[in-house]
């Protein structure tokens, strides 16, 4: 294997952001879309070293957790509540529906199991027969294949998905056609990107003529693709070019793809922060609606969703906090009033300060006082 | 969430399945099914599934235009 040391090696970086200072006189925003790609960021400080070069590098809707809304939350901690054992990713535990979270309802005896893969759910669905287990699936096209592959290979009779995965690239269109703010560029997801391509993402460019590279998850990938970024744009070009060549190939990963396809199909969602997004969500397709939890609880989960109208239509009390503009870029998170007083990783108010790869949480971990 | 993980496949099990070394003694079984994969190659697994097989050329071309930025003055960029 090459070695790694040059990934993290800071006269690169150095070398790169000396560059960048003779190339730039004026100011660029670029946005990346991913968690991990803002942990690396925070966690290196390169934020702070593009700054001195004028570039300003905000994190987007890249937290899959972050962006499902307190609605799906609620449908799950519903679920629990009704006796189905809920199985899900780590990150998801804690965040609070539009009343509780699946903590919650753990904390009052309901089934709650925090797994690593869909593998682990199916293990609990194969454990408890006489149980319902619902996988409550999330994130992006990274791993929606991988609850897709699970499905294709035969899953036990009293397993089910409750899915609240999401695709990447309708949301930057989203961004750009909501217009509230200017973005130069995009620093594009490695992972989700070694599933869907390069090709994935052009008509982005071509549509709206902003600028993208494919970018790995070490200190040096990142600042070698803002350097792409920048290039591009003293060229007077926009097209997705690939930093993360070692993993994304420009058709990506057209197995996982097949398999992904052949069981989601992509619908219109909304996504915390954002309004409906067209095409963004990805449910289960007819073929495989007994495995589709909102199939098979339908009429529970319609009972649960007028009992929720009711619920939001009293509460307002979450304007304060302002997850869904740190999801939009709109503030970073020091800008909210509830950071680091109010709210931190140890009483998150809301799923950014929860989630490990959330803009609040990732902020507080590495920079407790919020200033940059 | 995206979060993805090196590992080298060590022992392929059936068509699925195998084991996988994290590094640091960190040996899991993972799947493979959505990718072709051999024995001694690198993978990036996320959430358990091996999604990527990482060229190992790729990386080592990208490091040759990194230590470019090292060197204090190099003229010739791309």
């Amino acid at each position: 294997m090459a070695s790694f040391f040059r990934y993290r090696d800071e006269r690169i970086a150095i070398g790169i952001v000396e560059r960048l200072k003779r190339l730039l006189s004026g100011h660029l925003r670029f946005m990346h879309v991913c968690g991990t790609h803002q942990d690396t960021i925070v966690r290196f400080g390169l934020d702070i070293m593009l700054k001195e070069a004028g570039i300003e590098v905000i994190p987007g809707p890249g937290c899959p957790v972050c962006v499902t809304t307190p609605y799906e939350i609620e449908i799950a901690v519903n679920l629990a509540n009704n006796g189905k054992i809920i199985a899900t990713f780590g990150d998801m535990f804690r965040v609070k529906g539009v009343k509780s979270s699946l903590a919650d309802a753990r904390a009052s005896g309901a089934s709650v199991f925090i797994v690593y893969s869909v593998s682990d759910a199916i293990a609990i669905a194969s454990e408890h027969k006489k149980k319902d287990v619902v996988f409550f699936s999330i994130g992006f096209e990274t791993t929606a294949p991988a609850t897709a592959s699970a499905v294709l290979n035969g899953v036990p009779e009293n397993f089910s998905i409750l899915s609240a995965h999401r695709l990447i690239p309708p949301a930057m269109s989203a961004l750009i056609e909501m217009g509230e703010m200017r973005i130069d560029g995009f620093i594009n997801p490695g992972h989700v990107s070694s599933i869907i391509g390069v090709g994935a993402y052009e008509h982005i460019s071509k549509r709206y003529g902003v600028p993208q590279v494919i970018a790995g998850f070490e200190p040096i990938d990142v600042m070698y693709a803002v350097y792409m970024l920048v290039s591009q744009i003293m060229r007077g070009e926009a097209c997705v070019e690939n930093e993360y060549r070692r993993v994304v190939r420009y058709d990506g990963n057209k197995k996982a793809r097949e398999v992904m396809n052949a069981v989601f199909r992509a619908v219109d969602v909304a996504w915390r922060g954002f309004p409906v997004i067209k095409s963004s969500g990805l449910q289960l397709k007819r073929t495989y609606e007994d495995k589709d939890a909102l199939k098979r609880y339908e009429d529970e989960i319609d009972e649960i969703e007028q009992n929720l109208t009711e619920l939001m239509e009293k509460q307002s009390s979450e304007a304060t906090c302002r997850c869904g503009d740190v999801l939009r870029g709109i503030i970073s998170p020091a800008e909210c009033p509830l950071f680091g007083r109010a709210c931190s990783p140890h009483r998150p108010i809301g799923p950014c300060m929860v989630s490990r790869e959330g803009s609040c949480n990732i902020l507080y971990r590495y920079r407790k006082s919020g200033r940059l | 969430m995206c979060l993805g993980i090196p590992a080298r496949i060590v022992k392929v099990k059936g068509e699925r399945k195998s084991l996988a070394d994290f590094g640091g003694g960190v040996m899991r079984e993972i799947d493979i099914s959505l990718v072709d994969v051999r024995e001694g190659e690198y993978v990036i697994v996320h959430a358990g599934f091996a999604i990527s097989v990482i060229d190992e050329e790729e990386a080592e071309e990208t490091m040759k235009i990194w230590r470019l930025f090292s060197d204090t003055e190099t003229s010739e960029l791309r």
